[in-house]
């Protein structure tokens, strides 16, 4: 399945590697930053909406 | 309808939830086809055998860091001219994404480097200039947290954002300005002789494309957790007041 890269074939699969390790890595920890804060902001605003 | 308009916290908030779930579709769908079109269905090139196939990673990454940059320099601008704190988040929101596409450009560079001229890295005009892009990201990510007043922080990290600009823009004419170092000029061109075969071409343009709107993907979904974040620390400070 995976084509014949031949002796550059390190080269190529770990710049693929590190590339796609740090694109998810960067989409993950900012969909996991939004989720995160998304629940903070709706805690937030219940106790706001309970005080008032 | 005026630009200026989402401008407006809300207005953004409620656009950009509109938009984001086709810009993620399409993101998906154009990264899944650019590389596996760029891995998998490409031949080797004359000079650079498979190496080449790296260009998909390279090229894009590295038009996303200048550009990311190129970004913020506006979200500064129009912060510091019209005070607007979506522009200011906005940029914030960028930093993360720029300084990740500078990281896989310096790194996938560098890899291919290795092969072609015998070294992973070389005080070339246009590496170092995108060495010091990097450091720039850094300084100005590190300026946002460190500094508690947001509006203080806005402001010293457009005028950061500005400094750097010299980079960014050396960053992506290094070769010209100098025309010496090992990297060489560019990979697209509108000139049919300087630029790459069509076999190459067309699949690093999916992949430019895909790399786009990642990008904007990204700044979108950050931009909102910052507009969020305000709202959090807004709200908190009306508790304690109160």
């Amino acid at each position: 399945m995976i084509p014949d890269l031949g002796k550059y074939a390190g080269a190529v699969l770990s710049s693929y590697a590190i590339t796609l390790v740090l694109l998810a890595a960067l989409i993950g920890l900012s969909l996991w930053r939004a989720a995160r804060v998304r629940r903070q902001l709706d805690e937030v605003e219940a106790r706001r909406t309970r005080d008032d | 309808m005026s630009l200026w308009e989402y401008a407006n916290p809300q207005k953004f908030m409620q656009t950009s939830q509109a938009v984001l779930p086709a810009i993620w579709g399409l993101t998906a769908l154009s990264m899944v086809v650019g590389l596996v079109w760029g891995f998998f269905l490409t031949p080797e090139a004359e000079n650079f055998g498979s190496t080449v196939k790296i260009i998909y990673l390279h090229v894009p990454a590295a038009m996303m860091a200048i550009n990311a940059w190129v970004m913020m320099l506006v979200a500064s601008l129009i912060w510091l001219i019209r005070r607007h704190h979506v522009s200011a988040l906005a940029a914030r929101a960028a930093a993360p994404v720029g300084l990740t596409m500078t990281l896989i450009a310096l790194a996938t560079g560098a890899i291919w480097g290795q092969p072609m001229w015998g070294t992973y890295w070389a005080w070339d005009p246009r590496l170092t200039s995108f060495l010091i892009l990097f450091l720039f990201y850094l300084g100005y990510i590190a300026l946002w947290e460190a500094i508690e007043n947001p509006d203080a922080a806005a402001d010293l990290t457009s005028v950061l954002c500005i400094v750097g600009s010299v980079f960014a823009v050396l960053s992506r004419y290094a070769v010209n300005f100098w025309n010496q170092g090992l990297h060489q000029g560019a990979t697209l061109s509108l000139d049919k002789q300087e630029n790459i075969a069509n076999v190459f071409w067309l699949p690093l343009l999916v992949c430019l494309g895909a790399f786009i709107l990642l990008f904007v993907a990204l700044v979108l979904e950050r931009t909102r957790t910052e507009i969020r974040v305000r709202r959090i620390k807004a709200l908190i400070a009306r508790e304690r007041m109160a």
